[in-house]
């Protein structure tokens, strides 16, 4: 058979092919193990660190022992068991403020607890940026409307601009901020510009980021439908409602 | 036919693919900020370009000229895909850090180049020192620029630090032009001319 016989060239093709596909299948489903647990111990390794838990000197596992995670139907702002509920939850457009048109029904949260009492409650949000979606948490104190921690751990806004969301002096920023005002709205929100702390509204509110007026815009705006009657709202007036800490 | 010793050495001073061929240069701007990375990304590379010349050498008689090059890719992209399964699995910090450009790999003109100028020519053996030798130079100019980048970027190496910053109490003003990509560029520059003084037949004939 020739070299370059069209027969040749289909054998060739598939050999290799079928080769390569059996390499690239056994490393895939051999790994697999391995790389599920890096992805959820690095996911537990956000968490902490927004919660101001973490110690890198002592491992993830350890220490995501004081966290427990809770599955919550929205809706109905209760605490289910039922992991995945079957449909997402398609969010009207006029109320979608994050940008993502659908949810899951059900969202994860994670409660940090000591002696059966609540320390803080972390909340997953995300929501659309200038270029992305942008994934965080949002952890609040016991009173469920002081802020404990910020962050996110995934995204792709313009470095050094957008970017600086992960910058650790304007996280910093975040804790003791309030979310919630007397009426319950969400008035926790980034300025453009710094805020003027003789305000009565300081309290809610962050200084913005130069540069980063878009994505600023973003996180005020995910974080008002997280925390809205869309999101965890009924959720946490419900807890506060039951004395907050037991859940 | 030349020697396994000089199928091995030459890559690293003489025919450096990044120096004489100025091939890779992506990769070596975007994961120099760090001598960490560096050192992942150079075994990764090597052992992509070591065993895709090794693959496509054993099978050089049977490819058709028609199809060699998808077929190099192929071999290529498979063993990239490899390495970042098993960097996500073992090493996740440090793939995480490097993203795409372990998938990357794929379009590093380097492992193309040696699979297609070399491989395809010459025996498995040869073809799989050749790989290492182009490896070992690829990691050679990005150890150097790595080096250079971390020390005066953050005054560190490997992470520990060396020089101590301004900014934790210690006299050390950093430059951050060095943790820009473009510093990389103002180093291999300056690498490729030292070179080229050193053994002048590498300087391009003028015309």
């Amino acid at each position: 058979m020739s070299r370059d016989s069209t027969r040749k060239v289909l054998t060739v093709a598939f050999l290799v092919c079928l080769v390569c596909s059996i390499l690239v299948s056994v490393a895939a489903i051999g790994l697999k193990g391995g790389q599920v647990k890096n992805q959820e111990e690095e996911k537990w390794r956000n968490i902490l660190q927004i919660a101001g838990l973490y110690d890198p000197a002592k491992s993830v596992d350890e220490q995501f022992k004081k966290v427990s995670s809770r599955s919550v139907d929205l809706a109905s702002g209760e605490f289910v068991t039922a992991v995945d509920a079957d449909s997402p939850y398609v969010i009207p457009p006029e109320k979608d403020l994050a940008g993502i048109k659908v949810r899951p029904r059900n969202m994860e949260v994670y409660l940090v607890e000591e002696d059966g009492k609540l320390q803080q409650m972390i909340l997953p949000v995300y929501g659309k940026g200038l270029w992305s979606t942008m994934y965080g948490f949002i952890a609040l104190a016991p009173d469920l409307t002081t802020v404990s921690g910020f962050g996110f751990y995934q995204h792709g806004e313009t470095p050094g601009l957008g970017g600086e969301i992960d910058n650790q002096s304007w996280l910093a920023k975040w804790p003791g901020k309030r979310v919630y005002n007397e009426q319950g709205e969400v008035k926790l929100k980034v300025l453009k510009g710094s805020v003027d702390a003789a305000s009565v509204n300081a309290q809610y509110q962050i200084d913005g980021i130069s540069g980063a007026t878009l994505t600023a815009r973003g996180v005020s705006n995910l974080l008002a439908y997280w925390l809205g009657e869309n999101g965890y709202k009924p959720f946490l007036a419900g807890l506060r409602k039951d004395g907050g800490m037991q859940p | 036919m030349s020697s396994y010793k000089e199928t091995l050495f030459n890559p690293i001073f003489n025919k450096n693919p990044i120096t004489l061929e100025v091939l890779g240069i992506c990769s070596a701007l975007a994961v120099t900020s760090k001598l960490e990375t560096v050192v992942v990304m150079a075994l990764a590379v090597t052992l992509v370009v070591a065993f895709s010349n090794l693959s496509v050498s054993l099978i050089r008689n049977q490819i058709p000229g028609s199809i060699r090059i998808i077929v190099q890719l192929t071999i290529i992209a498979t063993l990239v895909i490899i390495v970042d399964q098993v960097l996500k699995a073992y090493a996740f910090s440090i793939s995480k850090q490097l993203s795409v450009f372990v998938g990357l790999i794929i379009t590093n003109c380097i492992v193309l180049g040696r699979a297609e100028a070399f491989a395809m020519k010459n025996p498995p053996l040869l073809s799989f020192v050749d790989g290492i030798g182009n490896g070992i130079g690829y990691s050679v100019v990005l150890l150097i620029v790595g080096f250079f980048r971390e020390l005066l970027g953050s005054g560190k190496l490997f992470g520990a630090t060396i020089l101590k910053t301004v900014s934790e109490g210690g006299w050390y003003l950093p430059n951050g032009l060095f943790l820009l990509p473009p510093s990389a560029f103002f180093l291999i520059g300056l690498i490729i001319w030292a070179l080229r003084s050193w053994k002048t037949a590498q300087v391009e004939k003028e015309g």
